[in-house]
């Protein structure tokens, strides 16, 4: 599953991939100006490149309607040595990224923003994904990927699904995920992608000193990490509880009841965090609850159908999966 | 209380396969009567209850019919189809009185009559299973001896939730034939005691089994010598003696032997049934046979290859021919034998049966081989498709539905309300203000930015000191802080930290308790007076569990305390809140119970 680690490489080469996120609605609310957090993170991006020869960096736009790559240090034809106002690799970055935000705006076809303003998060992290494994499959030679994602923007529940699913696909290639987070609540996604993966989440509460944060936390390779104390999350918002059970799948108990519902308890997991667990139905934070057996939602009591999916739950059906697939589009249909 | 009586519209069946007769079942005092709707029909039945020695019904959810089935003391059955599973459960419950009340003096019943449990029956092939599993998975023994040993669970409660494991191990049992071993039985070495010449052949059924197979000339020589021309000794020793003949390579002292002895010609010349058969079989190789790797494969790190045989004697003389075996031979016959795999499912007991099953085996081929014998190149095409190799497919995995989700805002929207709404801001006040700002704006706003960093460059210097030290000092105490904290490491587990007598200790307790949590609750709702006594055994169990709890908190060194509190304490409140349902479950049947008694004084 893993790459075979190089040789020719040593273990302190990084490909570091950055989701900038670029939506306008966050930015032009945000207490840091973009043009300041932009050059915070080229600062960090431009040490970073410096701690090794071979370090790469490949810096992918989160827009509110689209997301592309802006810039890949491999590509990056090196030569002059900047204007004096700032890295050659800066400009340029600089400039496909004014490029993506003009198409992005183009793009934009609904009236003012309706409902919540949240960027392409889910399609960021697919790309970023998509560029690891191209370097995984380009043979056994490859710097040690990773993933930051340098986040303001407020969670959008419809890529729910979506991101979870990266999450756990970076989480089997092994693909740490770090994410800094800038807006003003904490990201439940965020959070969540980060402790999956193994990688850190940090809100920055001093956004000035932004780049100290970047260059102390997100700097060094994944080898040296082993050998360094890093922020740890004190409380992971696993408010997102489809997560929380695939996550913590082996600590909880989960029955299976013969009308087909799963109920859980959750004890001995190292978190008591996820004791906040919500049901779907009212909110409630409950201990012990009901899941439904097909999507993993959770109830607080016995409901006859999941409101999520639609399963049809009962005396009768039974657990195996092919009937309640039947049931299932009996109540489509 | 048994002086009732019950009267149920039911079939009759005499067995299972019978498809019944349909009547009235009518039970009442001490006699069970079933009454045909057809007077002519000879299926009447009229007996007493002092003959029936149990019963046994069909599960509820089962796709099975309503059955009830009852045990008569001569062996037999009755087994009644009802028309619903209420109807069968009110004479179930009437039958399972009456034989408490009339068993009691026979004591023929099982031991613990409150504890029969619905289809308590097993085939020996499950037992066998469940002793496999028993035997291989210790936690999975500890478990059981506590609970079932121990009698807070019955066997059948205890493997009932674990169906998927036993229909596991049972589905891998059956599908695949055992094949024979790879290593040949010419490679049987002698065990030589050192002092006399004498040389001693160890003989298990299952490589007689083989050697038959391989040898069908020993096979015949067997079946018509022993018992009759001499004894099973004499037969092997003659065998082994002619075995040792051609491991010399002295043809001409076997063809010597032979001439004086002509039991022992047969060992040594060429099989001809061998011959016979060869051509039949090299069109019918069975594609389904596991040829599974064992030492045997291993000839590369065995002297001449593992097999046991010296080619370098060789004699060529014609006359010799009939006594000389190659090396070849053996190792093709033992091929096809292999190839062939093991037709045979006797229990390998005695030489005598292994010899009678084999020729049975192949006697069904003969015939099998004359009826198909042309649709065999067709059949052998046909097989080859249609047989999937279980080693070599993918694991088979139960059908997929695949996850439909609706919106996938409801696993998220909601719960993200509802945090906001408790962090204490308005979800909707912040989208309004959002919304304020129009998206052209915005995006104008965000160009504007990043053209003046275009046209400024990077600030110089990019952080302020003062700022960067108190980013320092943040993250610094951070990490200081939460350096120690318990179980939030995610890649850490609190466990590992603690002794291990403590951490199987725990693991121990927190399986039991799972294991009773699971059958507690899943008692509930209490529907029968067996799932009553089935909760007050489990509440009774878990109760003791609860001061152990305590004592492992109490033991373990002061610098573990903090954690094996917090696990303890998680496993307690799993525990209380079983304790909580029960209670409350306990009130509310008392209070009913009150409410009826009330009714009938008023």
């Amino acid at each position: 599953m893993a790459p075979a680690p190089s040789k020719l490489y040593a273990d302190d080469v990084s490909l570091l991939l950055v989701l900038l996120d670029t939506n306008p609605l966050f930015w032009s609310n945000c207490a840091l100006p973009f043009s300041k957090f932009i050059s915070h993170v080229l600062a960090f991006l431009n040490a970073f490149l410096r701690l090794h020869q071979l370090n790469q960096v490949v810096v992918i736009a989160t827009g509110y309607n689209s997301c592309d790559y802006i810039y890949d240090s491999s590509s990056a034809t090196s030569g002059s040595s900047g204007t004096g106002k700032m890295p050659v690799f800066c400009s340029k970055l600089l400039e496909n990224l004014e490029e993506f935000v003009i198409r992005d705006e183009q793009l934009e076809k609904g009236g003012p923003g309706g409902g919540i303003a949240s960027s392409l998060l889910s399609g960021a992290l697919s790309m970023a994904l998509c560029y690891i494994q191209r370097v995984f499959r380009s043979g056994p030679l490859h710097p040690h990927p990773r993933i930051l994602c340098l986040h303001g923007s407020q969670d959008g529940p419809e890529q729910y699904v979506a991101i979870m699913n990266s999450i756990f696909s970076a989480q089997h290639s092994m693909v740490p995920i770090d994410s800094c987070y800038v807006g003003a609540q904490n990201s439940a996604f965020l959070q969540q992608a980060s402790y999956i993966t193994g990688g850190v989440y940090l809100k920055p509460q001093l956004l000035d000193g932004l780049f100290q944060y970047l260059s102390t936390v997100y700097a060094t390779d994944l080898h040296s990490r082993g050998a360094l104390q890093l922020p740890k999350s004190v409380g992971v918002d696993f408010r997102a509880s489809y997560a929380t059970f695939l996550l913590l799948i082996a600590c909880l108990n989960f029955w299976s009841l013969p009308s087909g519902i799963i109920i859980i308890s959750y004890s001995l997991s190292p978190l008591s965090v996820i004791r906040m667990s919500r049901c779907f139905c009212h909110k409630r934070t409950i201990d012990m609850g009901y899941i439904c057996s097909v999507c993993l939602s959770i109830f607080c009591k016995h409901h006859k159908k999941c409101s999520t999916c639609g399963s049809v739950f009962g005396q009768q059906a039974q657990s195996d999966v092919a009937s309640s697939s039947n049931k299932r589009k009996m109540s489509d249909s | 209380m048994a002086s009732g009586h019950v009267m149920k519209r039911v079939k009759y069946k005499t067995s299972v396969k019978d498809p019944g007769t349909p009547g009235v079942l009518k039970m009442s005092g001490d006699r069970i009567a079933f009454i045909p709707h057809n007077p002519n029909s000879a299926s009447k039945l009229d007996v007493n209850f002092r003959s029936v020695k149990g019963h046994k019904n069909t599960k509820e959810g089962s796709n099975k019919p309503p059955w009830l089935n009852l045990t008569n003391d001569q062996g037999g059955s009755y087994i009644f189809e009802f028309e619903s599973y209420p109807d069968m459960h009110i004479c179930r419950d009437y039958v399972g009185k009456i034989i408490a009340k009339s068993g009691e003096p026979a004591k023929t019943a099982p031991a613990k009559p409150d504890m029969i449990a619905p289809d308590e029956q097993i085939n020996t092939a499950e037992l066998e299973v469940r002793i496999k599993l028993l035997r291989e998975d210790s936690e999975l023994q500890k478990l059981h001896k506590q609970l079932v040993i121990g009698g807070i669970l019955t066997e059948a409660e205890f493997w009932a939730t674990r169906k998927r494991l036993l229909e596991r191990e049972y589905g891998n049992k059956r599908k695949q034939r055992v094949g024979f071993k790879s290593a040949m039985i010419s490679d049987i070495k002698p065990a030589t005691d050192g002092r006399t010449n004498r040389v001693t052949f160890s003989l298990t059924p299952e490589i007689i089994l083989q050697i038959f197979a391989e040898k069908p000339a020993v096979h015949q020589a067997f079946l018509s010598f022993v018992p009759n021309k001499m004894t099973e000794m004499d037969f092997w020793t003659k065998y082994f003696r002619a075995e040792y003949l051609h491991s010399t390579k002295n043809a001409i002292a076997a063809a010597a032997e032979a001439a004086e002895d002509e039991e022992l010609a047969i060992f040594l010349k060429h099989d001809d049934i061998l011959a016979e058969e060869a051509r039949r079989k090299i069109r019918r190789v069975d594609p389904t046979v596991n040829i599974e790797a064992d030492q045997g494969d291993d000839y590369t790190h065995l002297p001449d290859h593992g097999i046991f045989c010296d080619e370098a004697k060789e004699t060529s003389e014609p006359q010799y021919e009939l006594y000389k075996r190659t090396l070849a031979h053996d190792i093709n016959r033992h091929a096809a034998v292999v190839l062939e795999g093991r037709s045979v499912e006797v229990e390998l007991e005695g030489t005598k049966t292994v010899a009678e099953a084999l020729a049975r085996s192949k006697q069904a081929e003969a015939a099998n081989e004359d009826s198909a014998a042309n649709a065999d190149q067709e059949w052998l095409k046909r097989l080859s498709r249609l047989t999937e190799i279980e080693d070599l497919q993918a694991p088979h995995n139960h059908p997929v539905a695949p996850l439909c989700i609706k919106d996938p805002r409801d696993y998220f929207d909601s719960q993200q309300a509802n945090a906001v709404k408790i962090l204490g801001e308005d979800p909707l006040g912040t989208a309004k203000r959002k919304s304020a700002v129009n998206s052209n704006e915005a995006f104008g706003f965000l160009r504007e930015c990043i053209s003046q960093v275009k046209s400024v460059g990077l600030h110089d210097p990019i952080v302020k000191s003062k700022d960067a030290l108190q980013v320092f000092n943040a993250l610094a105490h951070d990490i200081s802080r939460t350096k120690y904290d318990v179980g939030k490491i995610s890649q850490e587990s609190a466990l590992d930290k603690l002794p291990s007598t403590t951490k199987e200790q725990i693991l121990h307790h927190w399986a039991s308790i799972q294991e009773l949590l699971k059958h507690f609750w899943s008692s509930y709702p209490i529907t029968t007076s067996y799932l009553y006594a089935k909760v007050d055994r489990l509440k009774e169990a878990m109760s003791q569990i609860y001061p152990q709890l305590e004592e492992i908190k109490k033991s373990v060194p002061a610098n573990h305390k903090q954690q094996v509190s917090v696990l303890v304490r998680q496993m307690h409140q799993a525990l209380d809140s079983a304790f909580q349902h029960y209670d409350a479950d306990q009130q509310k049947r008392s209070a009913k119970s009150d409410q009826r008694l009330n009714g009938m004084r008023e």
